[in-house]
């Protein structure tokens, strides 16, 4: 029997309920999130990849699309159902909004003999991301502690996060590069999220994870969700988990990574690393970047940007004339005991949440799960971590 | 008592309350110390508030060029003007280098962690510099000698590429003079004027051990990153615990808040977690070629 989706409630769904809906409803509520003044953020088909950019409605959803991916490989295709999100992660990741490539920080004038620095105006964009999975949940949750745990917070991350809308989708397939479940961080979603949304075949099951969530999905023609259907969305999660290919192992990470820092090994990875930085702009955790200063053509005025940047570029670590880190070596090194160990001692979490974006975007197929696993192979030469 | 590392730098702040943005600080003096180094004195506009701890470091923007990371190599009980000690590697320094008095330059921090003076109370003082790397201890010699009762001995090993090349030169001297204050200088290659020692400067340490006991010694260096290794063996090899010794470290910083990742070195972000390290944090990675 097909449940009746006209009996709504009257009250919006409270945190924690679960509620369900038509898979066509969500059009509205994109609509409501519209025209309550967000910028509706969603996945779209764009070069035959999945790309997060501005949607109007659920017309824009790459509907009925999956995508292959494998080292190396990323192919996008149609299959035979009406699925609304069975691809998984593209290219890009939602840092591109919270923390975007380019952004101007300040500009400067000169007036009366001296300077008068004037701070870019703080970000105003009210974004509503839909489609957010758990492992770019987990990465926002870790670009949360770098640009706002302090001791300093950048207040333009801030001001984009602080009034950001998430609506999270639970993952009910696992592509060939994923591997969140072995690293905590999927594919069920975990906060912070105002909605959640578990895909069957005939509704979407929301979770409802904040106030602000409650009242938006009170605009949408909903009813509870039965016992069968939440059974039916966690087996689908379950079943994800499940059938995931990769893994990371993340035993004792952190000292294989430190008691590994001399090993032979890096060579190797070096004669097949292009320090291309692909792996470094796709990934949703990483955060480096430079700024540059900019000046008018009459040189009256001038300003900074900050651009994203990357530890496998050798101009990176270009200091008192000679870069410290020469090697690709040295760089890729860097960047695999950043992310799995230094980013423990800095941010209290790994810096990896198994997107698996950094396999697929590697010219040259390297795997980060496969390095660690031959890494794990080898004899470390010294006690090397940190204390 | 073992010292707990120093703890991290008070936040700057800027009339917008945010890190980012340069304050406009005008250049009140300029002195040319050696060939290709200057030190400029910054002076802070009317009422804005500079203070900062010896180690510490100010990123300087020159308009139109580019933003450095510069240690200030001032007396931080006269704080301003803010002096900083630049020698000319690349564009921004040259820039630096090259700016006269009047000139405006923009000023962010001071940021980064400190010489650890106040573990060094009763404690012999040994501040191992070479070449550039006395700028950034200035200000804790200028601390140490202030406060000169609190310490035990005081010793100062340099070492230059060549007599041309000793910064502060006649302030060498005048320490030298000085009957609380052990001062020895080396220079790696002599020449027809010099007739003081030759050498690297861990040479000097066998004419330095008379002057400190190294169970009861705090050390401070900053020099090239192969200097400050064989400076921690020399210590090390006499006994001063390695939770004593310090080390300034350099990176090329862009923000100096920890978030932009250019200044990583293993686990920690130079700008925030240093300059100034114990040397213990650093023990596992010191040495650790392409670090």
């Amino acid at each position: 029997m097909r449940p009746d989706l006209s009996a709504m409630d009257t009250l919006p769904p409270s945190p924690g309920s679960t509620v369900a809906f038509e898979k066509t409803a969500l059009d509205i509520l994109i609509a409501t999130l519209r025209q309550r003044g967000y910028t509706v953020v969603g996945p779209t088909v764009r070069d035959d990849a999945i790309v997060y950019d501005e949607i109007g409605g659920v017309t824009d959803l790459p509907i009925g699309y999956v995508d292959e991916q494998e080292a190396g490989t990323y192919r996008l295709r149609r299959w035979e159902k009406d699925t609304f999100f069975a691809y998984t992660v593209g290219p890009y990741a939602w840092k591109k909004f919270l923390y975007p490539p380019e952004e101007r920080l300040w500009e400067v004038r000169r007036e009366n003999g001296t300077l008068r620095f004037t701070e870019a105006p703080l970000p105003t964009e009210q974004y509503a991301f839909i489609g957010v999975r758990s492992c770019e949940l987990a990465a926002i949750r870790i670009q949360d502690r770098i640009f706002t745990g302090g001791p300093y917070v950048d207040p333009r991350y801030q001001a984009r996060r602080e009034r950001l809308f998430i609506l999270a989708v639970n993952c009910t397939r696992a592509g060939n590069t994923c591997f969140c479940a072995s690293v905590g961080s999927g594919p069920q979603a975990e906060g912070p999220y105002d909605i959640a949304l578990t895909e069957l075949d005939e509704v979407f099951i929301a979770h409802v994870g904040s106030v602000l969530g409650g009242q938006i999905l009170a605009e949408v023609p909903h009813r509870p969700a039965t016992e069968e259907e939440r059974a039916a969305a966690a087996e689908r999660v379950q079943a994800t988990a499940r059938t995931m290919r990769r893994a990371l192992d993340t035993t004792d990470l952190r000292d294989l990574l430190f008691n590994h820092q001399e090993h032979p090994h890096w060579e190797d990875v070096a004669t097949r690393c292009l320090a291309c930085t692909n792996c470094t702009l796709v990934c949703p955790t990483c955060f480096c970047f430079s700024v540059e200063d900019l000046t008018d053509l009459q040189g009256e005025s001038a300003w900074r940007v900050r651009r994203w940047d990357s530890c496998f570029s050798q101009a990176f670590t270009y200091t008192a004339g000679r870069p410290a880190r020469q090697s690709i070596a040295s760089r890729y090194r860097q960047w695999l005991t950043h992310k799995l160990a230094g980013w423990v001692d800095q941010f209290g979490v790994l810096g990896c949440v198994g997107c698996g974006r950094c396999i697929t975007w590697c010219p040259a197929q390297i795997d980060i799960t496969e390095e660690v696993a031959r890494l794990r192979e080898q004899p470390p030469q010294t006690e090397r971590s940190p204390s | 008592m073992m010292p707990t590392p120093p703890s991290p730098a008070a936040q700057p702040t800027g009339p917008t309350g945010n890190a980012w943005v340069p304050i406009p600080f005008t250049v009140v003096r300029r002195r040319r110390e050696i060939p290709g180094t200057v030190t400029l004195w910054l002076a802070p506009p009317e009422g804005y508030p500079f203070a900062f701890r010896p180690g510490q470091f100010n990123m300087l923007y020159v308009f139109g060029v580019k933003e450095v990371p510069i240690s200030i190599s001032g007396d931080p009980g006269t704080p301003v003007p803010v002096a900083h000690t630049i020698r000319q590697v690349g564009m921004a320094t040259q820039a630096l280098v090259n700016l006269k008095p009047g000139d405006v330059v923009g000023v962010r921090g001071p940021f980064g962690s400190a010489w650890p003076l106040e573990h060094a109370r009763g404690h012999d003082v040994v501040i191992v510099a070479g070449g550039i790397g006395l700028a950034p201890l200035r200000p804790a010699i200028y601390s140490l000698l202030r406060h000169r009762p609190q310490y035990g001995n005081v010793v100062l090993l340099y070492g230059a590429r060549s007599p041309r090349e000793l910064l502060y030169a006649r302030e060498l001297e005048r320490w030298r003079g000085r009957f609380d204050m052990e001062v020895l200088v080396t220079v790696d290659r002599g020449d027809r004027t010099w007739h003081g020692h030759v050498g690297v400067v861990t040479t000097l340490f066998p004419q330095a051990d008379v002057f400190f006991s190294p169970q009861n010694t705090i050390a401070f260096i900053c020099g090239p990153e192969i200097m400050m290794r064989f400076t921690v063996r020399e210590l090390l090899d006499r006994g001063v615990p390695p939770e004593r010794i310090f080390v300034s470290l350099e990176r090329n910083m862009h923000c100096g808040q920890g978030l932009c990742g250019h200044c990583q070195y293993g686990p920690f972000f130079i700008c925030k977690d240093g300059p100034v390290f114990p040397y213990q944090k650093l023990a596992t990675l010191f040495g650790i070629r392409e670090i």
